[in-house]
């Protein structure tokens, strides 16, 4: 250890403590960042040349001439370009339009800039921070004016308003805060229950989207092999104020394979018909519609993420950041011969949640 | 009573009558239904002449034959194509799919290797084999129905693999569904008829063929109208539009930014 680093760390260690140790290779730095200066001054072109100094004036003019011509290319555009009932028509207007206010404010923006560039004094100076702390008349000042204010409004005088005021300022909060308790924990208004229930009960015809909710129902004769359905409840009227809320939960994917080919676990033997099968079309990743069937494949794609269900074998997930089976809607005939739900879903669609126990 | 008027109370009267009037009216209703039957099909009464089925067997034995057999029952290679119907050989040899070049995820569209004859001849002979879906009726390809019909109908069958601008996307393994963008009113119709390679078959219990002349109507719609909106960046969605974004219009930015600090020559 040299005899300046020894100094440099004794210095150091007598910064963080009373009693002498020694700080190791720890280097101190005086100062981390030494303060640059201002830089040396460079002449400019236009400075040192009338030639330059005048194309760069002639620069900045034509930069506003552009900035007049574009504001009046966007009068023009908006005449000559009117916006009929033909909605296309709005793309060369808002073209034109647009092309014309950029180029009438980049003009005298980046003219501006260029001027002041080239053209205006360039000395380069350094400007001392002020203090943040006040001077100690303007401190005292502000404390006579909040003395005085104290003094005239009683604030510290009137015991009776001030504790009323500090009432109802703790209080008026709390109207805000109970609103909370609608996101759940109210008794029988749990979001969680809304997330296990959809609009399928038992008997509830399966119907077209989205023209089918109010016709009669599909006959597992409509449905032939390798045809998909797309499906939503019965009775789901698109009028209805939630129809959006219960279409998203209910939408249900109908697809007829060989049942010879149909892998069916022992408890979901039944829920399937004559190989029809109904799958919630609702991703347990994070709620896409997984609609892309392939025919041959028997698999189901997920657009947004790319997660694969095998439609043959209860729809498992084979490939893809989802972790759970599409769910299974049991379906069955009802005595006009109609495909009907057994139930509701067994189990909540869409993406996992907090809590996914089956309350029935 | 004049004598006709007297035999036709005669015939009235006779034992037969009964069974002449209900075959007469089971006749009347009967072939009424089969007519107005046919006017509703859009599968009109398939005419294939002889001379077509003979030319299309021979172009089929030398061209089809090594992959889907001499009679057409398929192969380890290829499938059957018995039932497979006209539209079926129309929609994939018309578009150029078949005959196949290569073996791969999917069938490429090449040039067509046909005329429209050819085609047609090999269409009646498959046609001629068992009964498929048929080449639809021109009634159903005016793409003359409901454009906002067609939309719904488009976006809640079609959308998820051919994108909602129809541009195509992709599949699992190399599969794609095709850009739409180029494709007949004819090609489109046969498609959801038939379900080629991996797309689903959508039936007319499914979608009527009222309702496939509506998402004709729809995808004609778009193929002539531009987006409103600007260019379309290729209607590919949230990656091209963020790399616009993030690369060029913030690129410009940061530009511009760097020329506002720079000092002046």
């Amino acid at each position: 250890m040299s005899e300046n680093s020894k100094e440099v760390a004794k210095l150091g260690a007598g910064v963080y403590s009373d009693h002498e140790y020694d700080a190791g290779l720890r280097v101190i730095h005086q100062d981390a960042v030494a303060d640059p200066g201002i830089e040396p001054h460079r002449v400019r072109m236009t400075d040192k040349s009338e030639k330059h100094e005048k194309s760069a004036v002639r620069q900045v003019a034509t930069l506003f001439t552009i900035s007049m011509l574009g504001s009046a290319l966007a009068l023009w555009a908006y005449f000559a370009f009117p916006i009929s009932e033909d909605l296309t028509t709005v793309r060369v207007n808002t073209l034109f339009l647009g092309i014309g206010i950029t180029l009438g404010l980049m003009g005298i923006g980046i003219g501006a800039v260029h001027w002041a560039k080239t053209l205006m004094p360039e000395n380069e100076v350094s400007e001392e921070r002020h203090l943040a702390r006040g001077s100690d008349e303007k401190r005292a000042a502000a404390v006579e004016i909040i003395n005085l204010a104290n003094q005239e409004s009683g604030f510290s005088r009137r015991k009776l308003i001030r504790r009323t005021l500090y009432g109802s300022l703790a209080l008026f909060p709390l109207p805000g805060v109970i609103l909370f308790a609608d996101l759940g924990g109210k008794p029988g208004n749990n979001p969680g229950d809304k997330l296990r229930h959809t609009a399928w009960g038992p008997g509830t015809r399966l119907t077209l989207d989205p023209y089918g909710f109010d016709g009669e129902g599909i006959k597992p004769a409509d449905i032939t092999v390798g045809s998909v359905f797309h499906i939503i409840p019965k009775g789901l009227d698109p009028e209805h104020e939630d129809y959006l809320e219960q279409k998203a939960k209910a939408a249900v994917l109908l697809v007829r394979v060989d049942p010879a080919e149909l892998v069916e676990s022992d408890e979901k033997k039944g829920w399937s018909y004559q190989g029809i099968v109904a799958y919630s079309k609702i991703c347990t990743h994070v709620g896409c519609p997984v609609a892309l069937y392939e025919q041959h494949t028997h698999h189901l794609l997920c657009p947004c993420h790319q997660s694969t269900f095998d439609l043959l074998n209860g729809c498992k997930v084979i490939f893809g950041p989802a972790t759970r089976a599409l769910p299974q809607l049991p379906i069955s005939v009802d005595k006009d011969g109609y495909l009907v739900a057994q139930s509701d879903f067994l189990e909540p669609v869409g993406p996992s949640f907090w809590d996914r126990s089956v309350k029935q | 009573m004049s004598p006709l008027k007297r035999k036709i109370n005669g015939l009235r009267r006779s034992p037969m009558a009964f069974g002449i009037v209900l075959f007469a009216g089971l006749l009347v209703v009967g072939s009424g239904y089969t007519a107005v039957q046919a006017a509703v099909s859009p599968s009109t009464a398939v005419t294939r002449s002889q001379e077509q089925i003979d030319l299309g067997k021979k172009l089929f034995l030398s061209n089809c034959a090594s992959c889907h057999g001499k009679n057409a029952e398929g192969s380890l290679n290829a499938p059957s194509l018995i039932g497979v119907g006209e539209a079926s050989v129309d929609f994939q040899v018309s578009t150029g799919r078949m005959p196949g070049a290569a073996s791969g995820p999917q069938l490429q569209v090449k040039p067509v290797q046909f005329t429209a004859d050819q085609i047609s001849a090999l269409a009646a002979y498959v046609g001629s084999l068992a009964d498929g879906p048929s080449i639809p009726d021109a009634a159903y390809l005016q793409a003359n129905g409901e454009v906002s019909k067609g939309r719904a109908l488009f976006l809640t069958n079609c959308a998820m693999c051919h994108n909602a601008a129809g541009v195509g996307g992709a599949l699992t393994q190399g599969k794609y569904a095709p850009n739409l963008m180029g494709s007949s009113e004819k090609t489109i119709y046969e498609a959801m008829l038939t379900g080629p390679q991996n797309m689903p078959v959508f039936n007319d219990a499914n979608i009527t063929p009222a309702e496939k002349n509506d998402v004709i109507t729809y995808l004609k719609y778009l193929q002539t109208n531009r987006s409103v909106g600007g260019d379309e960046l290729g209607n590919l969605g949230p990656v091209v539009e963020g790399l616009v974004a993030w690369l060029g219009l913030l690129g410009l930015i940061i530009a511009i930014t760097i020329w506002l600090g720079a000092k002046s020559n």
